[in-house]
């Protein structure tokens, strides 16, 4: 059974259209990220689903039942908020224990509640403390305490680190990642930022535009997005413009920048390409290949990546071991034979 | 909530507002122009033609002129140095400075009768140097008209340009001298133009206190006559509908100044960056500093004489100050005398429900006004917002005379009752004068309150009214609470609508207040004026207090 499902969901604001058309299953248990960049329409899609928002057209169902018309309050979806929403005005245990006036649940029970889902992030004792007195990282966590604690059937987290500073951010995406697999609860994951997504996620749902370009492991999109943008926005590439000169079996065969790549993409391509290529894509070559010079280096821990302006005028980034060539050398570069795509040339 | 009701309420809200605030007004510019079911020019024409009549609306004009002026010069300046300059007593002379704005109209107004006044203070200390029988000076007409609105009503640009110092970003003006701008430079390049939305509301603030002003000009006024004043003579002549007409120009004359206010004062320039209040800048020479802090002082003291003589009087025994410079007997019986005598405390448990009542129902308004007026942008929420507001802008004595016209014929389809004459005419009043203060501040309220917690309750299960009982209403109680405590305070304080529509039995404590005065009993005209003003500190208190919390 699948957890949350969207068929043909669409939404406009007006004359805007922020959501076209989008249909995705989320399976039972699953962690899915919606990633895009700002304006592509996933926290809207978010909000479609915990029903804070109205879909101009499609279904939506949650644990096989359809919600589409159903108010907010009745979908039983337990929602982290950007900025935490937590009641400024009740404590710790008056918040997360606010969602569980319907369970018919007596004082103890529901002290007893919070206490178990306080317990789950780490927050046993806190039950008495303000809210606003706590950090940003224990609010995060009453946020998440506060949307289990009346067991929702699915979790939907709207940039739930955002808030948080870069190490803190890693430590708690760690422990959200731990926590929701343990409990083993349907989750839709809104982000902007990749690596967010690529630790959280099993699966990956890339927006752009209100449409979704494209869902899979964040293995399958690194290893072949199915459209430029997801090449670009899932890793880095660097963009040529190329030309169909032969195919093999499972690869095009594409003239650019003087070398000759070996490229996946649609086998019926023709004629002239976008080549979107990878850092490992290309490398440096003591023999013959296209030749360059090194514009500037970017430190990359284990790895550098450097910037080369090809004699052809085009400019392409390539990884290299630290220390391979100063800002300025004259370089050869060379295709490695992965990490290259074609797409047919955008109107 | 069905969306049938939900579209419903905010049109119903609008259709009680419009009766409220608007049709009396209409009523009144529709009886300018009729007499006996006829439509007439005759009022019109009467006031074109009588010089008292031009007089009265030129003196209103340039009375609120000259009170801007004054009242800018004087608040201005003292917020700038009481917020950037550093002397001895800064804090305390900061909160004296803003008591005026505690002090209801006609209290202030007394306690500068008890000061300037032939038998006040001042007047007896030179009749008592010179040995002279008779006051040195008459304390009326325009001057001491503009006097008291200057030295009361500088206190409008004082709190406000404050306000916007305290949220002032430092370092605009670090970035000004690092770029080379001396001190003078970066005062007229930086700082006035972000003050210039304060500056622009406190100069309509005055504009519009000053043409409502009823209490200064009727009492000091002597044979000068401004439209408020006017209109109430006119109406005690029996003349209705010239009344009407000069209503009419009153409220235009407001309007014009709202108008003008909302071109000057732009929408003002907003900082972007974090506000931080700029920390006084230490004045290093010692003389300097103490000079300063001698001005301030000096001027503190001045402005604040009246209320010090009103303090005075209320301990002094009527008629045992006549002739010295200081009383020469202390008493609190005047208290005692507001305790203990049913005809003195009456007033006060009067005035005490009638604003209390008003308040509530203000409250309970505006609070629903301000959820259905969530959306700015919807333009049913903007009708309400300017409904809500407009007897902020109208001056009282014509929201009197409005109220008054509407509700003296009983014809029930175009919502008019006679209430002329019964308990309930003047609570209704105050509720008027109380909307636009509560409402303007609920709107706000509920503007800022974040949406994610409404839906964060909703995602959580909780339906309609569980959500504003748990979680809307207690975010806006502090502020809920401060607004209806002014509100209140305008109620317990007022004198200019309550003089147009008290009754025997509605008879308020301001009322109360000038016939003790007529009467000679000065103590306990003071002793009234100490309470209210009292009062009214508390309640600004927790108006204060809600605010910051809000």
């Amino acid at each position: 059974m699948s957890g949350v499902r969207l068929d043909q969901v669409a939404k406009r604001f007006g004359a805007t259209a922020v959501v076209h058309d989008v249909s995705l299953n989320v399976a039972d248990g699953e962690l899915v990220a919606l990633l895009g960049p700002s304006g592509s329409g996933k926290t809207t899609l978010l909000r479609l689903v915990a029903g804070f928002e109205q879909a101009d057209h499609g279904r939506i169902f949650l644990d096989g039942d359809d919600v589409t018309t159903r108010p907010a309050l009745e979908r039983r979806c337990g929602m982290v908020f950007q900025h935490y929403a937590l009641f400024p005005h009740m404590d710790v245990a008056g918040n997360v224990g606010y969602g569980l006036a319907s369970e018919r649940l007596d004082r103890s029970g529901v002290l007893a509640r919070v206490r178990e889902v306080l317990e789950l992030v780490d927050l046993a004792g806190y039950e008495r403390r303000p809210v606003t007195a706590l950090s940003g990282g224990q609010q995060q966590r009453v946020a998440l305490a506060r949307a289990l604690a009346p067991r929702p059937r699915v979790l939907l987290l709207d940039e739930p680190l955002s808030n948080l500073d870069p190490s803190l951010r890693e430590r708690t995406r760690r422990e959200l990642r731990d926590l929701v697999r343990r409990i083993g609860i349907t989750t839709v994951l809104v982000t902007h930022e990749q690596e967010e997504a690529f630790e959280l996620a099993d699966r990956i749902a890339v927006l752009h535009r209100g449409r979704l370009e494209q869902v899979g492991t964040p293995q399958a999109l690194y290893a072949s997005p199915a459209t430029p943008f997801v090449a670009g926005f899932v890793g880095r590439t660097s963009r040529l413009v190329g030309r169909v000169i032969d195919r093999t079996p499972d690869a095009l065969v594409v003239e650019a920048s003087g070398m000759r790549w070996y490229a996946t993409g649609d086998a019926t391509l023709t004629g002239e390409v976008t080549l979107l290529v990878r850092p490992e894509g290309a490398a440096l070559t003591p023999d013959t290949g296209a030749a360059g010079r090194v514009l500037r280096r970017r430190f990359g821990g284990a790895v550098e990546y450097l910037a080369v302006a090809l004699d052809s005028g085009d400019e392409l980034e390539v990884v290299v071991a630290p220390g391979a060539a100063h800002d300025g050398a004259h370089v050869m570069i060379r295709p490695t034979g992965v990490g290259a795509f074609a797409f047919a040339v955008e109107p | 909530m069905t969306s049938t009701v939900r579209r419903a309420v905010p049109l119903l809200l609008l259709c009680g507002l419009a009766w409220l605030v608007v049709e009396p007004l209409a009523i009144v510019a529709v009886e300018a122009v009729r007499r006996d079911g006829v439509w007439t020019l005759d009022a019109v024409r009467a006031f074109a033609v009588e010089r008292n009549e031009w007089r009265a609306a030129w003196n209103s004009l340039w009375l609120a002129v000259a009170s801007v002026v004054l009242g800018t010069l004087l608040g201005v300046p003292l917020a700038l140095v009481t917020r950037l300059a550093d002397f001895p007593g800064r804090r305390i002379v900061a909160a004296m400075l803003a008591l005026p704005a505690v002090l209801p109209p006609l209290v202030g107004v007394v306690a500068f009768l008890f000061l300037y006044g032939e038998s006040g203070v001042f007047a007896r200390a030179i009749m008592s140097a010179t040995g002279s029988e008779t006051p040195p000076w008459r304390f009326e007409g325009a001057g001491a008209v503009l006097l008291i609105h200057a030295t009361t009503m500088y206190v409008y640009p004082y709190l406000l340009v404050r306000a916007t110092l305290a949220t002032f970003d430092t370092a605009l003006l670090e970035a000004a001298t690092a770029l080379g701008a001396g001190r003078w430079r970066a005062m007229r390049s930086i700082v006035v133009p972000m003050l210039r939305p304060a500056i622009g509301n406190g100069a309509l603030l005055i504009a519009l206190t000053s043409l409502a002003s009823f209490s200064a000009p009727y009492v000091f006024g002597g044979g000068f006559r401004v439209l408020p004043t006017q209109v109430i003579s006119t109406r005690l002549n029996g003349d209705v509908n010239v009344a009407m007409v000069e209503t009419l120009v009153l409220v235009a004359l407001a309007l014009v100044a709202l108008t003008m206010a909302s071109r000057l004062g732009g929408t003002g320039v907003r900082g972007v960056g974090r506000g931080i209040a700029p920390s006084p800048r230490v004045e290093r020479h010692g003389w300097r500093r103490t000079i300063t802090g001698v001005a301030i002082a000096g001027l503190t003291v001045w402005l604040l004489l009246p209320h010090l003589a009103l303090l005075t009087v209320s301990f002094v025994p009527s008629g045992a100050w006549t002739t010295t410079a200081l009383p020469s007997a202390w008493t609190s019986g005047n208290y005692i005398a507001l305790i203990a005598e049913p005809a003195r405390w009456r007033p006060f448990g009067t005035s005490l429900w009638m604003a209390g009542l008003a308040a509530s129902a203000a409250a309970v308004i505006a609070l629903s006004v301000a959820l259905a007026a969530r959306d700015a942008r919807s333009r049913t929420s903007r009708w309400l917002e300017a409904a809500i507001a407009l007897p902020w802008a109208v001056p009282g004595t014509a929201y009197a005379i409005a109220l008054a016209t509407m509700f003296s014929v009983s014809q029930p389809f175009a919502g008019r009752f006679i209430l002329i004459g019964t308990l309930w005419l003047l609570p209704l009043a105050y509720l008027v004068r109380g909307l636009p203060i509560v409402g303007r501040s609920m709107i706000t309220a509920v503007r800022t309150l974040d949406p994610a917690l409404d839906e964060a309750a909703t995602s959580l299960g909780a339906g309609a009214w569980r959500r504003f009982a748990t979680v809307t209403l207690p975010l806006l109680v502090p502020a809920l609470a401060g607004a209806v405590a002014l509100a209140f305070v305008t109620g317990l304080g007022d004198f200019m609508t309550s003089v147009i529509l008290y009754t025997y039995d509605t008879r308020p404590v301001s009322l109360e207040i000038l016939g003790a005065i007529r009467q000679g009993d000065l103590g306990v005209a003071a002793a009234y004026g100490v309470v209210i003003t009292l009062i009214s500190s508390v309640a600004f208190g927790l108006a204060e207090r809600g605010r910051r919390s809000a």
